[in-house]
């Protein structure tokens, strides 16, 4: 960076900050005239790029011999489509729940998969491009992980919030579904409507919440341990250098499991929370 | 670690993107697989008919050939009936060719040895005539002697 170098609390932040619409870190924590504009941009990249690799292997698909892209696509299609078999139980619902658990999959382990280019990369790339604009490069913010951001998680989580609402009350009628929100868990009886409902709703907002949450944590928690691993090696000592590779090679390997399973995570509670909106209680 | 409304424009992509692979990517590939898992099974079947007409095949082969071992026994022992007889009309004829040649050899040499004997007596009559001329020539008539050497030699018969 330009000037005199950041301390390693000023690089962590500098890191953990988001390139939004306003140009500076953003102050509340709620603020919905902001939108991060990395994050954004990150994940429909990467989203487009998702749709038009799996686009690829459907257009030339056939019933012969697959090439190995079409195999490998086949199989992540066969995997999902076996789960998806397994957890709802309506051929109707998983001819849009299947690829979207597919797309969900594939998407948000590129996403993650973003975690493991070097963490100065992208974002130094991006000072350049600032500064050479005119711009001061301490505000050059950039994070190049979108599942990292606490909103974008949320808003997937949000969305399979929606369809668990939509097939509630598409599986159950609307009359149906109410009637099983103040009727369950605990039974029908007048006493127990508020709590029955009360639990409900602390239901589905645990269940939007912790899965938006558990994939935010994870990619978070392993974009911060990369941020420190290169502090060790920004201290420019033997120890911190030899430091950095072997933490760093070991935490990208770890990290490649991370990512899988976290996508991985998100396709299956998308497919069982939506499994459960067909079933009554 | 800020809530805005990015939440808002990912919820919408993520839709999007649902979206697309809903109507442009899972129905192909399924299908795709789907048509493989009709050919694999169709294969399957064809295999098993084919292994089974083989087997099939197999049991008329030797069925065929049994057959033809027999037939061919059969020529071979009505082959050898033929020849055996062929070689007994042959031996039957040449036995009676030679007893033909036996018997037509028999008559002539019994003709010949008629014809020597006559032959002989003619001669004997002649010598013992002859004899008998030189013996009786002054004597008696040659008539009278005639007569009865003619007698002897009837005699001699």
């Amino acid at each position: 960076m330009a000037g005199n170098a950041p301390t390693a609390s000023e690089y962590v932040v500098h890191h953990l900050t988001h390139l939004n619409s306003t140009g500076h870190a953003q102050k509340n924590i709620v603020d919905w005239s902001v939108i991060n504009l990395d994050s954004m941009f990150y994940s429909i990249s990467i989203g487009l790029l998702t749709v038009f690799l799996l686009w690829l292997a459907a257009r030339k698909a056939t019933s012969g011999v697959p090439g190995r892209f079409q195999g490998f696509v086949e199989m992540m299609v066969e995997v999902v489509a076996d789960q998806a078999k397994g957890i709802i139980h309506s051929a109707e619902s998983r001819k849009f729940v299947a690829p979207l658990a597919l797309t969900v999959f594939v998407w948000i382990f590129l996403m993650n998969a973003m975690d493991l280019l070097p963490v100065d990369l992208l974002p130094r790339i991006w000072e350049g491009v600032y500064a050479s604009a005119g711009g001061d490069p301490h505000h050059a913010y950039m994070r190049i992980v979108p599942t990292a951001d606490l909103s974008a998680t949320l808003g997937m989580s949000s969305g399979v919030l929606l369809l668990c609402l939509y097939y509630n009350i598409k599986i159950k009628g609307l009359s149906g579904w109410i009637h099983e929100l103040f009727t369950a868990p605990f039974g029908s009886h007048p006493l127990l409507y508020p709590i029955n409902f009360a639990m409900q709703i602390i239901e589905f907002v645990a269940k939007t919440v912790s899965h938006g949450m558990r994939l935010f944590g994870n990619m978070y928690a392993g974009e911060l341990i990369f941020i420190l691993i290169a502090l060790l090696g920004s201290t420019a000592t033997v120890f911190g250098f030899v430091g950095h590779v072997v933490a760093g090679s070991i935490w990208a390997v770890f990290h490649i499991l991370i990512i899988t399973l976290q996508a991985f995570i998100f396709m299956m509670l998308t497919l069982v929370y939506i499994g459960q909106a067909h079933e009554g209680h | 670690m800020n809530l805005n409304a990015t939440l808002i424009a990912q919820l919408v992509v993520f839709f999007i993107l649902a979206w697309f692979t809903m109507k442009f990517v899972w129905p192909p590939i399924v299908k795709a697989l789907d048509e493989r898992a009709k050919k694999i099974a169709d294969g399957l079947t064809a295999a098993d008919k084919a292994k089974s007409d083989l087997a099939l095949a197999e049991k008329k082969v030797v069925e065929e050939l049994r057959k033809a071992r027999e037939s061919a026994g059969d020529v071979r022992a009505s082959a050898e009936k033929q020849a055996s007889l062929l070689v007994d009309e042959a031996r039957a004829e040449a036995n009676r060719i030679i007893a033909a040649a036996r018997e037509a050899a028999e008559t002539e040499a019994g003709a010949a040895a008629q014809r020597a004997k006559e032959a002989l007596r003619d001669q004997v009559a002649h010598l013992a005539v002859a004899g008998a001329e030189k013996i009786l020539r002054r004597e008696i008539n040659t008539q009278v002697h005639a007569e009865l050497l003619a007698n002897l030699k009837q005699e001699l018969q």
